[in-house]
């Protein structure tokens, strides 16, 4: 027995992003660790959405990133720290789009631990030394250099261990072109080790440590440590050498400070707090990432705080010595785990929790009314700088990435009553959290519907000449007619096109350079670019029932199983062979691969017959018409296509011959080139009506469209094969469509309608339906029979929105008192106007109270459409952590819902006061619930 | 090789080389502080460990790993006091 699991989504929360022309092109792209999948993602300049290019599993766990160039090279290359014990350097291959490893250094055991490095990552800015370090002890330092092959080497490593000591963070400093350094903040805890009486732990120090790698003597040196006064959790590094004053800020909580070796006198600025803030005033702030943008002229940086205030920090230098820190609020966005600022423009915000978004930098915050603030204005002890928060000024959004992390709860069934089932995720933290419905199945944009007179039973697409980019004509047959449509501004009808109007149409295409070909029951009429027309009878009382079309062959089969072939010739002109295949029952279905590159001809016809066979017949001019190799199959066959697929250009890809049986099956097998052999065939259950097959473009390349019940999609994206089904209404035939608004769009018919479709996001597996919510959800059930969703969310650090109303007027009345006498009257004003605004939670972030307090809310609500049916708050410090529908042996027809809350629940060490179980009487049709007690 | 050192040497050098190996004689505090900060350095090595007690705590990631890391310093309080006994 084996176990096999087929991951069906990737993991979607980013924990590492880094920023860098990995291609080597003027390009930056986003190298983002997702977990145990490292994923390169490029934004693309005109339209700003992000494209993933590669995704490669690691199985492992990233545990951080870095990218680093080293001077005078033209691409970055990534570091990766994991949990495999090893420092790994990775180049980006753009031709093959794959990541290829040029180094691979052993130092470890592998796993998560303590003292053995992976956990952070530095670089020297020019590039020539990188520190790998771990939570304690270790740092190895690994010089990179060029041969004289200019191929990336590394040295071996230089260790830079201090036994006993806590690293808390790790930056390159920009000393320019001297001895590389690095700098750490660190806390030595071996004197709290060995003192029983608890004086050291008190007086413990964090200090930042400065460690310089001698490239003269080959080692590493602990060069100078300062102790700081409070314990800081981020380093950021100021540019140097030539471009800046060089040295570090460190993020502590509450403050930033800048330091420098040498002369430099620290410079202090506390980090600005929100007015009015109804946060709990104990609380420190903590600058949660930071990204740095460098030009020639300037640099600034953006940090980031814990409630997700960016402020952009300018330091004012006077001949190589920082003499002012000037913060200023920027924007507010969700908290990331990593920014990245691009040098197209665009920021990157990798949330903590929840989707992901790229935003482009309108403005850089230097000419508008917000204050600024300067570490030379004097403040009080315990003054701070306040900012009012604003929504985005200085941002636009330009790109969302959905992201399901966290995901808290589940439900896989089918409550919308699709035929197919959803799963019902609820996810996200805080007031960003949301139900989100997945369905299987490609989105579809729908670009256009048009009615039809009548029901069509068949849509192609035509092009003018073969250099043409995008189509000239749909044509849609019907029973006894056809209609010729021209695609432009609007889609009109034409008279005029040389198509037959009278008959229904079998199939129509170019053929040749610019040449149309149509095929009706009665014969084959082939349109000249100079409106000659030729045209070729079916004989006596036979009519064609079949046929396939490539670019320069047709081959038609007459009623009574006979296949009759043409070619195009040099000059343009159809020539029908000499003889005629005879076979032993009626044909299906037929089908023709594109002629190969640089050949005259295709060399396979497929024949789908009556007695469910399929057979490959040779069009090679030495054996024309002879068969090659037959398979039979399980069911009578509806559709044949030859498709070349998969692969790219080294590789080289292969032919598919896909076959559709009217049972609802899909088949496909490998079609050697050379031999005509079937081999390898896979089965796919489609739907329940017959599986008819359509070729179309997708991303450039060849895909195939299947309809059943339900339409489905092959095509191949990044180096795999995806069958996804359509998230669409049943379509009855379809054909690619190219036009300027539509560039690789579908279009079909669907009852009498004519429907243009695009498919814009090929190998996202699922669709997502967002319904928001309040709080972070907990437990969700469902209520079978009305498909309802009963859920708990709960927050630790919270208010409830009773207290958070009450905490207001308490505040309005303290600005009230506190002002002056003659000031009362603008206090009164300033406090109305404090009780009406009301930030945004989803946008600001929900207001953290103290440690123990707790908002809930029981809701129940339809997860289909997002209604809402009733919110039930929980007050104040109880906690709701489960709940169940339940049924009593006393009241057999009623249903209750139980929700057990815990009262005051101290989460470490874990003990409450008391708990509730709370129930409530659910209506019949599960729509109200009514609480009985407590 | 394994003949030149006595088997209390090779202890002592995977001691100083894997912090928190122990061995038999090894008192109560060494090794639940041990424990300890194995766990906490396992939490912050692992992004979902991490978001996780984020979640549950309902702070930024980078708050929890800051704490984890301050814990870190004296997992247990004090050590014991030294029985001039021992050793």
């Amino acid at each position: 027995m084996h176990l096999y699991n087929l991951t069906l989504q990737k993991p979607t929360a980013i924990n590492q992003a880094v920023h860098g022309s990995f291609a080597g092109t003027r390009q930056q792209e986003i190298c983002v660790g997702r977990g145990k999948v490292l994923e390169l993602l490029r934004p693309d300049p005109n339209t700003g959405k992000v494209h993933t290019l590669v995704s490669h599993e690691v199985f492992g766990i990233i545990r951080s990133l870095l990218a680093f160039r080293l001077t005078g090279g033209t691409k970055d290359y990534i570091v990766v720290g994991s949990d495999a014990g090893r420092i790994v350097v990775l180049e980006y291959n753009p031709t093959k789009n794959c990541f290829e490893r040029v180094h691979q250094e052993t130092f470890g055991k592998t796993g998560c631990r303590r003292v053995i490095p992976g956990q952070y990552l530095a670089v020297d800015p020019k590039g020539r030394a990188i520190l790998i370090g771990a939570s304690e002890k270790q740092k190895l330092v690994y010089i990179m250099n060029r041969d004289a092959a200019a191929n990336l080497t590394i040295s071996s490593p230089l260790e830079a261990h201090k036994g006993y000591s806590i690293c808390f963070s790790v930056v390159g400093i920009d000393v320019g072109f001297e001895n590389p350094t690095f700098a750490c903040l660190e806390v030595d805890y071996e004197d709290v080790d060995n003192d029983p009486t608890g004086e050291a732990m008190k007086k413990v120090q964090q200090t930042l440590t400065f460690y310089e790698l001698d490239l003269g003597l080959n080692h590493v040196v602990r060069k100078y440590a300062e102790p700081l006064d409070e314990m800081g959790n981020n380093l950021i590094s100021v540019p140097g050498g030539q471009d800046g004053p060089s040295g570090v800020i460190v993020c502590c909580e509450n403050y930033l400070i800048y330091k420098n070796l040498g002369d430099q006198p620290d410079i202090r600025c506390p980090i600005p707090r929100r007015r009015n803030d109804l946060d709990d005033p104990e609380r420190g702030m903590l600058i949660v990432c930071s990204a740095t943008h460098k030009t020639k002229s300037m640099f600034f940086f953006l940090v980031q705080s814990e409630q997700g205030d960016i402020f952009k920090i300018t330091l004012e230098t006077d001949e190589d010595i920082v003499t002012e820190m000037k913060i200023k609020y920027f924007d507010t966005v969700p908290p990331a785990n990593a920014m990245c600022i691009l040098k197209t423009g665009f920021l990157f915000i990798a949330s903590e929790f929840g989707n992901h978004y790229l935003y482009q930098i309108a403005r850089l915050g230097d000419d508008d009314d917000e204050p600024e603030f300067s570490s030379r204005m004097p403040l009080e002890e315990g003054e701070t700088f306040f900012f009012a928060p604003r929504p985005l000024q200085n941002l636009s959004l330009v790109d969302e990435l959905e992201s399901l992390a966290p995901v808290l709860a589940s439900h896989v069934g089918d409550l919308a009553n699709e035929d197919a089932p959803q799963i019902y995720a609820a996810c996200g933290r805080g007031p960003r959290s949301s139900v989100k419905v997945l369905r299987h199945g490609l989105e579809v944009t729908e670009m256009a519907v048009s009615e039809l007179p009548g029901n069509p039973n068949a849509v192609w697409t035509v092009r003018r000449s073969v250099d043409d980019e995008y189509d000239a004509h749909i044509v849609v047959s019907f029973v006894n007619a056809t209609l010729v449509l021209s695609i432009g501004e609007t889609v009109e009808e034409v008279t005029d096109s040389g198509f037959l109007g009278t008959t229904p149409t079998l199939a129509c295409s170019l053929i040749g350079d610019d040449a149309l070909l149509q095929i009706y029951p009665d014969g084959i009429r082939h349109i000249r670019s100079d409106r000659r027309v030729n045209e070729w009878k079916a004989p006596g009382k036979r009519s064609i029932v079949k046929c396939a079309i490539n670019q320069r062959q047709v081959a038609i089969a007459l009623s009574g199983g006979e296949i009759v072939y043409f070619e195009l010739d040099a000059t343009g002109q159809l020539n029908e062979y000499t003889e005629r295949k005879e076979l032993s029952s009626e044909v299906v279905c037929m089908g023709l691969s594109e002629v190969p590159q640089g050949e005259l001809r295709a060399r396979f016809l497929a024949v789908g017959l009556a007695d469910r066979t399929v057979r490959i017949i040779s069009l090679d001019p030495q054996d024309c018409l002879a068969p090659l190799s037959m398979q039979a199959l399980p069911a009578d066959s509806e559709s044949l296509a030859i498709v070349e697929m998969g692969g790219d250009e080294t590789t080289g890809s292969a032919l598919f011959l896909n076959i559709g049986l009217q049972n609802g099956v899909l088949l496909r097998t490998v079609l050697d080139h050379l031999t005509g052999d079937l081999s390898d065939t896979r089965t796919r259950y489609l739907g329940t009506r017959p599986v008819k097959l359509f070729k179309v473009k997708m991303q450039g390349k060849n895909a195939l469209l299947a309809t059943s019940s339900r339409a489905w999609l092959l095509y191949f994206y990044q180096n795999r094969f995806h069958l996804t089904p359509l998230s669409y209404d049943t379509l009855e035939y379809a054909a690619g469509f190219a036009s300027e608004q539509c560039p690789e769009g579908v279009v079909a018919i669907a009852a009498n309608t004519l429907r243009i479709l695009a498919l814009e996001k090929l190998g996202a597996v699922f669709n997502q339906m967002t319904h928001p919510l309040t709080r972070t959800p907990r437990r969700m059930i469902v209520h079978q029979q009305s498909g309802n969703v009963i859920l708990i969310e709960t927050d630790h650090n919270a208010y409830t929105d009773e207290t958070k109303q009450q905490r207001r007027q308490q505040m309005a009345e303290e600005m009230v008192e506190l002002a002056g006498e003659d000031e009362q009257e603008l206090a009164a004003e300033m406090a109305a106007q404090f009780l009406q605004e009301n930030l945004s939670e989803k946008e600001f972030n929900a207001p953290r109270a103290a440690y123990g307090m707790w908002a809930s809310v029981v809701r129940l609500m339809n997860p289909v459409n997002g209604n809402k049916l009733q919110d039930f708050p929980l007050p104040q410090n109880e906690a709701a952590f489960c709940v169940a529908i339940v049924t009593f042996a006393n009241q057999p027809d009623a249903q209750f819902v139980l929700v057990g809350a815990a009262n005051r629940l101290k989460l470490r060490p874990r003990q409450c006061s008391g708990g509730y179980v709370y129930t409530f009487l659910l209506s019949t049709q599960g729509d109200h619930m009514d609480l009985i007690h407590k | 090789m394994a003949e030149r050192f006595h088997v209390l040497s090779q202890l002592e050098h995977l001691q100083s080389k894997y912090v928190g190996t122990g061995h038999s004689d090894m008192n109560r505090w060494d090794w639940v502080t041990n424990h300890h900060r194995d766990s906490y350095a396992s939490y912050i090595g692992h992004p979902d460990v991490l978001s996780l007690m984020a979640v549950c705590e309902n702070e930024s990631r980078t708050r929890i790993k800051f704490n984890f890391l301050q814990r870190m310093i004296s997992p247990c309080g004090p050590p014991p006091e030294k029985n001039p006994l021992d050793d």
